[in-house]
């Protein structure tokens, strides 16, 4: 048995504990059942895969977080400023922006934590660029310092 | 629960609440889609955070707690998959994004501009 069948059922017994809440032996049946079913069906549809269950990422995913947590909060606070200006001067940018190889698992990250960021949101990922649209181009000269790519690169080894 | 758990919730639900108005206000303030997008997604992120996270310190179980976590992964997770396929989907149909002109004035530009 894989790493990553076990993974996946122990997280699939978790979601089930956590929606249902309910410990009668009829329901534990039951959700056991269920569990199982998902398990083979998931791994005839040879689904259980590192691409699935990324487990060589939770070493470091945490610190990611709450360094993206960060971000989140500076940048949420930057547009905030933005809408409640009374003259409203945007300089809103569409910027292709080079990036060195990342794993596609990478790729994904990166592309999602900027979106995710309030303020640019990544329009296309191509092999070894990104197109991102910002509110503001200091977003863009933000994202070209290469810090996030640094950290999500940090997160593949 | 705690006195200081109440008022911190409150605090965070209040925020939150703040951080909607906001979004909403900036939706209607921004000029084009793709500027209004930015706005939308302060609702989409901090401001759902903050409601949430207010909630949770008042979740009655471990139960609503865990249910309430998972809201917020799910929101987290699925916000900027659909912001990129909104974006996306925009740009290839066809429409400009508003970008400062020579003038400094915001005019729908043919092509995207290559830096800063």
């Amino acid at each position: 048995m894989k790493i990553q069948t076990l993974s996946l059922g122990v997280l699939l017994v978790a979601f089930w504990a956590l929606n249902s809440g309910l410990f009668k032996p009829l329901m534990f049946g039951l959700g056991t059942a269920s569990v199982l079913l998902v398990l083979l069906i998931s791994s005839r549809m040879k689904v259980i895969d590192s691409e699935s269950q990324p487990l060589y990422l939770t070493k470091n995913i945490p610190g990611y977080y709450l360094w993206l947590l960060k971000e989140l909060v500076i940048s949420n606070i930057k547009v905030v400023g933005t809408i409640w200006r009374s003259n409203l001067q945007l300089q809103p940018a569409l910027a292709t922006i080079k990036m060195d190889h990342l794993s596609e698992m990478g790729k994904v990250i990166y592309a999602n934590s900027i979106s995710l960021t309030p303020g640019t949101v990544t329009t296309e990922v191509t092999e070894n660029s990104i197109t991102v649209h910002a509110l503001d181009k200091s977003s863009i000269a933000e994202i070209k310092s290469g810090e996030m790519e640094a950290r999500v690169r940090k997160l593949d080894k | 629960m705690s006195i200081v758990a109440t008022y911190l919730s409150w605090a965070l639900l209040v925020l939150g609440g703040l951080l909607c108005i906001s979004g909403s206000v900036g939706l209607l303030r921004f000029p084009d889609f793709y500027t209004r997008m930015h706005a939308a997604s302060v609702t989409d992120t901090l401001a759902t955070g903050m409601i949430l996270a207010g909630l949770m310190l008042q979740a009655p179980t471990w139960i609503v707690l865990g249910k309430l976590f998972m809201i917020l992964v799910f929101v987290l997770l699925t916000g900027p998959t659909a912001g990129h396929a909104l974006a996306k989907a925009a740009l290839h149909s066809g429409l400009k994004p508003l970008l400062p002109g020579k003038s400094g004035v915001l005019e729908a530009d043919n092509k995207p501009s290559g830096g800063v």
